[in-house]
């Protein structure tokens, strides 16, 4: 709770300067907009108009600022603009309608908590594997860190196609962007946590004549544990951007990726930035349920939280 | 007590290869330790006396000499789970419980349920402990911690007690209270005691045999037999012979040391 004062001051200082910049962003077309229905503006022609910045016409002409924050197609929408668009497709909608945010939301989440799910599975093997052998800590490691210098926009789209090539469509191919993504702070993260334990610990398990696995079972895996979540919320969140990434250059008809582009390809900014904003929300969300999670495993461990 | 010896070393020597060159930790380190003795290792930092600890220990192989423990190789002893092993600092896993971190070599070593519950409460009552089963670590003082690690060693009922300056990190009065206690576990258990430390009083203490070592290259300069009777209160260190072992072992130190 103590975090909420100063996250609050960020997200007004944000929504402050989001609210500033409207004007001129939308000015001009706020602008072409009026005279086209009567309205005397200064100067009188849309090309003399673009000679000037957004502050100077909007200095210039102030009766258009309240119309550059209710603009159908504006540069910039306006926060209330994005809120209200939210809202109605949000709750507005039956959550089975083509229109509706719940029902985009849910075509993306499914193949990001997939695709998390196969990811960390992924990583935890890999890990487990390269603290354990010489040969694929020399191997993989390498292969895992160029793995994640690809850019994914380049390689989504190869992937969606020879996943569709043989066969597999719907939520897998994206699923399987999700986990190139994710299973990387997994690795990285549980490589450290599983090697954590100190020299000392090591010896006195020797000491009991210890084998591997009961190591591991009784102090490496427990040790890597809050590793583990810090990894899972940097996968969730890289998981859903994998997802509408996946989305974005494929053409799919569903998404919050999709909506982004539709709003795009269509003229209607509004639309995209609803779902942008969704997007952020539902990944907020995501990171928020596996802290509590954290907070409540490490609880239950006796591990005092940090 | 029987006098047959459980730990032989003879002309031990341990050599590590560091970018500096060779490193002598051990030099010619002869030593028998006979069962129910309580040998403490005394000397300067780089002396060998954890080294030499954790060769009978079998987690340091020594680079020539002959070193036995039960007459099998430290490495055979190690795998007999025939010691246990305290460090400088508790190690207490943090997610578990007193008891269920006491439980841990039981668990290893796949005792019984039955067994394990009955061994946790008979170590814990060494230790005076009881009462703390269900803390966590972070609940319990340092000293309380240390204790808790000593039960753990204790638990599976090794013969041999390794010690590798268990209350070094301990401030006095609790180092005073732990050693006391201490001596009156090792007169209850009859366990063969190796125990690590640089502190004079502690050393004279607690020990039937005090083993000074100097430094660069590491070796024993000093073996004392202590003479003080084995029932020993917190008074004796006021006693004429108490100080006078003391002033040997701190002149066996300063002639170890090399001052030039």
């Amino acid at each position: 709770m103590k975090s909420i004062l100063p996250v609050l001051t960020v997200v007004v200082a944000v929504v402050l300067i989001w609210v500033v910049a409207v004007v001129p962003m939308n000015v001009h077309l706020s602008a072409d907009q009026a005279q086209r229905n009567g309205a005397n503006i200064i100067p009188d022609t849309s090309i003399a108009r673009k000679e000037l910045s957004g502050f100077v016409l909007a200095l210039k002409n102030p009766h258009l600022i309240p119309l550059t924050y209710v603009g159908k197609r504006p540069n910039l929408p306006s926060p209330h603009q994005v809120g209200v668009e939210m809202f109605d497709t949000i709750f507005g909608k039956k959550i089975n309608s083509k229109r509706s945010l719940v029902y985009h939301g849910w075509v993306t989440l499914a193949p990001t908590l997939l695709g998390f799910a196969i990811g960390t599975f992924l990583g935890l093997m890999l890990a487990v594997g390269i603290v354990f052998s010489r040969v694929m800590d020399k191997s993989i490691m390498p292969w895992a860190i160029v793995s994640q210098t690809i850019p994914i926009l380049a390689l989504a789209p190869m992937i969606i196609v020879v996943l569709g090539a043989v066969g597999v469509h719907g939520v897998l191919p994206k699923s399987v962007i999700a986990a190139y993504l994710s299973f990387f702070p997994v690795v990285v993260g549980m490589v450290k946590g599983l090697r954590s334990p100190d020299q000392m610990q090591l010896d006195l398990l020797r000491t009991y004549r210890t084998s591997n696995t009961q190591g591991f079972w009784k102090l490496r895996l427990p040790s890597s544990t809050p590793y583990l979540f810090a990894s899972c919320k940097i996968g969730i969140s890289a998981s859903l951007v994998g997802t509408i990434v996946a989305e974005l250059p494929t053409g799919a008809k569903a998404g919050f990726g999709a909506r982004m582009l539709v709003g795009d390809q269509y003229g209607q900014p509004i639309l995209s930035w609803a779902a942008l904003f969704s997007a952020a929300l539902t990944a907020a969300a995501l990171v928020g349920i596996i802290s509590l999670i954290e907070r409540s495993t490490l609880r239950k461990m006796g591990i005092k939280p940090a | 007590m029987t006098r047959d010896p459980v730990i032989k070393a003879k002309e031990l020597h341990l050599t590590f290869k560091t970018n500096d060159g060779p490193v002598h930790a051990l030099q010619a380190v002869s030593l028998e330790i006979n069962k129910g003795d309580f040998v403490s290792f005394i000397g300067p930092s780089g002396c060998g006396k954890t080294t030499f600890l954790r060769c009978i220990a079998g987690l340091e192989t020594p680079t020539s000499g002959e070193i036995s423990v039960n007459d099998l190789t430290p490495d055979e002893a190690r795998r007999a789970r025939a010691y246990g092993y305290v460090f400088q600092a508790a190690g207490l896993y943090p997610w578990r419980t007193i008891e269920s971190n006491i439980r841990l070599p039981l668990e290893i070593m796949g005792f019984s349920k039955s067994e394990m519950s009955e061994r946790v409460v008979r170590v814990l009552e060494l230790v005076d402990l009881t009462g703390f089963e269900k803390k966590f670590p972070w609940q319990l003082s340092g000293g309380m911690q240390q204790r808790a690690s000593i039960a753990r060693a204790l638990a599976f009922d090794a013969d041999i007690l390794l010690m590798d300056e268990p209350f070094g990190a301990l401030d006095e009065i609790v180092r005073d209270h732990l050693n006391e206690q201490l001596l009156q576990l090792w007169a209850e258990t009859q366990k063969t005691i190796g125990f690590v430390t640089h502190s004079i009083p502690e050393a004279v203490y607690l020990s039937t045999k005090i083993v000074v070592m100097s430094p660069r290259p590491g070796r024993i300069s000093d073996v004392i037999e202590s003479t003080l009777p084995k029932e020993r209160s917190l008074d004796i260190r006021d006693s004429p012979e108490f100080i006078k072992i003391a002033q040997r072992v701190r002149d066996g130190l300063r002639a170890g040391h090399a001052y030039e």
